[in-house]
């Protein structure tokens, strides 16, 4: 294991009351996890999508859109797929291309771009002679470069401003223009914020290009764009600079452009990325043969850059009932790790996620709270758990929407969650206003501190109503746990195990951007990249994964 | 408001803050006052930030917006420093306005409230076949809570959804649903309903988008016919009204609510 702090501290910032949990059923949970995820390894590797074409182009540099606004990433992958020419990648016709002509990779799509250059034509039917398999990998290799590069500036910010005291504090940013995002920020960043998260205005996830440049209108949110990110990443450093504080950046590396966008945010050091192997199948349509290949490429992208990833969990709750669908949450976490773990991402990599969401008006809400909050903690030890807020039942009643907040950052703190997303009390209503925020932080900087020693303090009665109710959920979710591993995890989506929804292999978007990969296939950054994450000890010599928690719960 | 009275004689023209004499003061409905805690007081609660540094002369600046507003005293309780040239206030200020409560109309939805029995009783009473519903969110919007509340099977508030129901054929599309494509598949689906969620408010985008839905269902000869309902936590009867929707549904809508109101406008649509 990698020793260095790179994002979190590998232990929790404080402790947290333990939990019995049967150490047999979490290792059999883990076991059937990594069962389920290594099914769906062995059909993503041998596949690939437009999207992480797009990807491999970005790596190697190109960048840019057509005056018509089209990515020249898109233009290129887009000319070779309707040619019948992408099974083979996009890397080796692109290299040919780039000796044939002596063009640079953004000098070449602007060729592909204006209709004077065909890529197909370049497109060998063999294995890629040895200049092309040259030219590839110094590309490749540049790409990876600049990411360790930012994550290596990431680990010099942090070793002189600290990595921050666990619950980070997440607030989301979303006004549509990203200059009005960056006031926003700065100003949640002086009340206290540790974590911006800009959400992305809703219906990017289904483009399956991302915008290129500076946005000032979107819908609920603002547009995911790599100048965007820059122009965030720029304010943060600055602000927290002056605050003394390393303040994060996150955005969302999911919908159908999810490599793409990890790769972008790996260039511009963001440091968080909602990225969910499920979330978009479930919840935005997106075909999961296409959610599956791509989450792995995002993933080993980010487990280079040393990106904590966000998985989505707390959204089944969003639609399913929280106490009944309490365990489709853990097995979901379950096989979100095995997946994190199989792509190289690390412990302190895995902010994966649950929610606080029991209706809060019935009797002992807080316990069911409490017993699902331990049990996600003790499953996995020193992973930042991204907790987040009351949302179903936030109804437009601010006070009390504070108070439910209020509730739930007790609950974070008492638990040692890692990331907590502050609640809004507005949420329902609009998107934060800049004074609802700092309700919002000031609320927790108060419980926070008040409830750090909370968690060491506090004991679970043995055989109360909260072991109990863990131990039930540990249970229920084994039994679902069971299912998934005997008929595969795309069968169990079709049958809508998870949050209610049911959805088919064939059906969503994107699936036409699914290819097999023919047999001279080749991704020069497939093979560097893998080397990389085997040196830095987070993928095993042979490739597989590591599995810190082997032996059942620590 | 109970305890008092609700006679309306001629009110007080000032707002006494003392001397309310024995037992309470009756409400003159025709000139209401917000109350605080004493009849005409007039107490207001804001709460806002100003883009100017935090400062004496922000809160004046927070006192003096109030009195533009026609606000009396206002009171500065709290004021914060949000940096980067920006500042949080709370004020309380008293209201000397009033409003006629006599003259006050609200559009109200022309159903009565049945349970489940009911609907399903109604609808047994004039029709054989069952009431075909689409649902879906329309526009960018990806938040199906909304609609997944009132259709889905598991329903919301402890009410089973128009899923459960025997009356209805439902058909829930999800999530992003462009309103040509809402209208194709009502066209095939041959919908008796059409229920359109919209969460995402951001710069009004949900009026908008509603209102082209109905232009466009005109365009395509597909308003006639078919009930239109919206639903959302901005939205209201009155502004579905509006928008050219037959109702509206805010926050807090349970599914009885609706399928109280489809039940009766789609039977009353088949009356000759």
């Amino acid at each position: 294991m990698s020793v260095v702090c790179t994002a979190f501290p590998v232990a929790p910032g404080f402790d947290c009351p333990s939990l019995a949990l049967d150490s047999a059923q979490v290792a059999r949970g883990r076991a059937l996890a990594r069962k389920i995820a290594k099914e769906v390894q062995q059909f993503t590797e041998v596949r690939s999508t437009v999207a992480i074409e797009r990807t491999v182009l970005r790596l190697f540099g190109v960048e840019g859109a057509t005056d018509g606004e089209v990515p020249l990433c898109n233009v290129c992958v887009d000319q070779l797929q309707v040619a019948g020419r992408l099974t083979a990648g996009i890397a080796q016709p692109f290299c040919a291309a780039m000796l044939a002509t002596g063009l640079q990779p953004t000098e070449l799509a602007l060729e592909v771009a204006a209709g004077r250059l065909d890529l197909a034509s370049f497109a060998g039917p063999h294995a890629p002679d040895p200049a092309v398999l040259q030219l590839g990998r110094t590309l490749a290799n540049g790409g990876l470069d600049r990411i360790a590069a930012q994550r290596q500036q990431r680990d010099a910010f942090q070793a002189r401003l600290g990595c921050g005291v666990q619950p980070l504090r997440y607030v989301i940013v979303a006004s549509g223009n990203i200059y009005e995002d960056v006031v926003q920020a700065r100003v949640a960043a002086r009340q206290g914020a540790d974590i911006i998260a800009v959400i992305r205005s809703t219906g990017q996830s289904l483009l399956d290009y991302v915008p290129e440049g500076a946005t000032t209108e979107g819908f609920g949110g603002t547009f995911a764009t790599q100048d965007n990110f820059r122009l965030m990443r720029a304010a943060l450093d600055e602000v927290g600079e002056e605050l003394g504080r390393y303040i994060r950046l996150c955005n969302y590396a999911s919908g159908l452009c999810m490599p793409e966008i990890a790769c972008m945010g790996a260039f511009e050091r963001l440091d968080m990325m909602l990225n969910d192997a499920l979330y978009g199948i479930l919840f935005r349509d997106i075909n999961m043969q296409r959610t599956l290949c791509d989450q792995r490429v995002s993933r080993r992208l980010s487990a280079l850059a040393g990106l904590v990833i966000n998985t989505g969990e707390d959204n089944y709750l969003t639609t399913a009932d929280a106490i009944e669908a309490a365990h489709t949450v853990v097995a979901s976490t379950l096989i979100n790790e095995a997946l994190a773990r199989a792509a190289g991402l690390e412990t302190g990599q895995l902010g994966l996620g649950h929610a606080m969401e029991v209706n809060p008006l019935i009797e002992n809400s807080l316990s069911y709270e409490l017993a699902q909050a331990m049990l996600i903690r003790t499953l996995f030890p020193g992973a930042p758990l991204k907790f987040m807020p009351p949302t179903k039942h936030m109804t437009g009643n601010v006070m009390r929407g504070h108070v439910q907040d209020a509730m739930f950052n007790l609950v974070g703190v008492a638990t040692g969650q890692g990331i907590q997303l502050l609640g809004m009390a507005t949420e329902a209503m609009h998107t934060p206003h800049m004074h609802d925020r700092y309700w919002a932080l000031e609320s927790a900087n108060l419980i926070f501190a008040g409830g750090r020693a909370l968690g060491s303090e506090l004991a679970i009665k043995a055989g109360g109503s909260i072991e109990k109710r863990a131990q039930a959920t540990l249970t229920e979710a084994l039994g679902l746990l069971e299912e998934i591993a005997a008929e595969g995890l795309m069968t169990a989506l079709s049958r809508g195990h998870f949050a209610d929804i049911k959805r088919s292999p064939d059906g969503g978007r994107g699936q036409d951007g699914v290819f097999e990969r023919a047999e001279n296939y080749w991704d020069p950054s497939e093979a560097l990249l893998s080397e990389r994450l085997i040196a830095a000890q987070q993928l095993h010599a042979d490739g597989s994964a590591h599995d810190p928690y082997a032996g059942g719960a620590a | 408001m109970s305890k008092h009275p609700t006679q309306t004689p001629p009110g007080p023209s000032l707002v006494p803050l003392r001397g309310a004499g024995k037992g309470p003061r009756p409400v003159n409905l025709q000139a209401v006052r917000a109350y605080g805690d004493t009849l005409d007081d007039g107490q207001m609660m804001l709460s806002f930030a100003l883009p100017v540094p935090f400062s004496e002369e922000a809160k004046e600046a927070g006192r003096e917006l109030c009195r533009k507003m026609g606000l009396l005293e206002p009171q500065v309780y709290h004021a914060h420093d949000l940096g980067e040239g920006f500042t949080y206030l709370t004020i309380y200020a008293r209201n000397p306005h009033t409003v006629d409560f006599t003259k006050i109309s609200v559009p109200k939805l022309d159903a009565r409230r049945l349970d489940r029995h009911g609907v399903e009783a109604l609808w047994a009473e004039h029709m054989t076949r069952k009431i075909r519903i689409l649902g879906a969110c329309t526009g960018d919007d990806a938040h199906t809570v909304g609609i997944d509340a009132i259709l889905n099977v598991k329903g919301y508030h402890g009410e089973k959804g128009l899923e459960a129901y025997k009356c209805f054929e439902v058909k829930n599309l999800g999530a992003q649903v462009s309103n040509d494509v809402l209208l194709q598949e009502a066209r095939a689906f041959a919908a008796d309903a059409i229920l359109v969620s919209q969460v995402v408010t951001q710069k009004d985008c949900h009026r908008s988008n509603l209102a082209a839905l109905i232009d466009l269902a005109e365009a395509e000869g597909l308003r006639a016919g078919i009930t239109y309902v919206c639903g959302g936590p901005r939205l209201s009867h009155a502004i579905a009204l509006e928008l050219g929707f037959d109702a509206g549904f805010g926050a807090g809508t349970t599914p009885t609510e609706v399928a109280s109101f489809v039940v009766q406008a789609v039977v009353r649509e088949r009356q000759p």
